[in-house]
């Protein structure tokens, strides 16, 4: 069993070495489908070069480096990071659109920056260190 | 000092909303909101990820977002200057001219912030936001890869590997101080201020810690 940290969460995941997942857990994840014509998200899909597949499971952490995506892990393999691209991210920004988290106060409430939309927000960081 | 201006805007469609970049978690932050009581959301980001979002290297960094969304102002610093950089290590305090110079800076923001709230002044123009943004580069992406997993065996009791991949994610992204402060073994006193962090300050030469706000 892995844990995998991903922009939506924590997972933790049954692999077969490595990050190498069943199907199911990989969509899970990843919000990537495995198809016949390669991984699938929406209608876009990636071939999946053979070396990245073991019987019915996949290469997790390979497709996501394929995809130009950053991954690290612990020496002992058990836990993961899967991250987001620069190139998905810049565009993000160029877009101007201000990227979206949800976030909790010190009472656990969750706060998505959306919740605010309609006043003008000025978003600042800080900390105790 | 957000709360004031928070106070002073309580009557516009506007909200601070202040994100603490708490790798150790809420606790750490809790004395500090507990004291200051802000009626603005005050958030918790264990994991850094309102910086790694709008690429942002270093606290205090605000961005401006509109009504819409929209970004308006990229990330920049918030009000705070260099001129800690010149204070007097032995009474830890500011030369009276440096003192003076600081809080005009930082009321010279606030009355920026102000004025965009109350007549949209210091808004950019999109193309002008665009060309301020950060650039967010692979390396840039990996130290945040790396960053994320080394906060996550921190709080596993894993402290060594820990170590390990946070002096990998600052030597990838050398300009996140953010990385570098929350990765350090903290002073009695909370602050990530030792002689790491006043060497790291000191090599910077004649560059800035806070870059000033282009307004």
């Amino acid at each position: 069993m892995a844990t995998v940290l991903t922009d939506t969460g924590t997972h933790a995941v049954p692999t077969a070495g490595g990050l190498m997942l069943a199907p199911e857990d990989a969509e899970r994840i990843t919000g990537w489908t495995l198809k016949p014509e390669g991984m699938c998200r929406e209608e876009f899909c990636v071939p999946v070069p053979a070396g990245m597949k073991q019987g019915t499971h996949i290469d997790v952490a390979a497709f996501w480096r394929h995809l130009g995506n950053p991954v690290a892990s612990d020496r002992a393999g058990q836990t993961w990071v899967l991250g987001t691209g620069p190139g998905e991210r810049q565009s993000a920004l160029a877009g101007l659109q201000a990227p979206e988290f949800v976030l909790p106060d010190l009472a656990g409430k969750q706060h998505r920056l959306s919740d605010y939309r309609g006043q003008k927000v000025f978003l600042t960081t800080w900390a105790s260190w | 000092m957000w709360q004031d201006l928070q106070d002073c805007l309580f009557d516009a469609p506007f909200t601070v909303i202040a994100v603490a970049e708490e790798g150790r978690g809420a606790e750490q932050a809790r004395p500090w909101i507990e004291q200051a009581r802000p009626a603005y959301p005050c958030l918790i980001d264990s994991d850094h990820r309102v910086s790694a979002l709008y690429g942002m290297v270093n606290v205090p960094q605000c961005v401006w977002i509109d009504e819409r969304g929209v970004i308006v102002r990229p990330p920049e610093t918030a009000g705070s200057t260099d001129h800690f950089r010149r204070m007097d290590f032995s009474t830890r305090t500011l030369a009276p001219e440096d003192a003076a110079a600081r809080l005009a800076a930082r009321a010279a923001y606030l009355d920026a912030v102000r004025a965009w709230v109350r007549t949209g002044k210091h808004a950019l123009p999109g193309d002008e936001a665009r060309a301020r943004m950060p650039v967010i580069t692979a390396e840039m992406a990996q130290a945040d890869a790396l960053f994320r997993l080394a906060l996550h065996l921190r709080r596993h009791g894993q402290a060594a590997e820990a170590g390990e991949h946070f002096a990998e994610a600052s030597r990838l992204h050398p300009d996140s101080w953010s990385m570098f402060r929350d990765a350090m073994a903290l002073e009695p006193s909370g602050l990530a201020g030792g002689a790491a962090f006043w060497d790291r300050v000191n090599a910077l030469g004649d560059k800035p810690y806070y870059t000033p706000p282009d307004l």
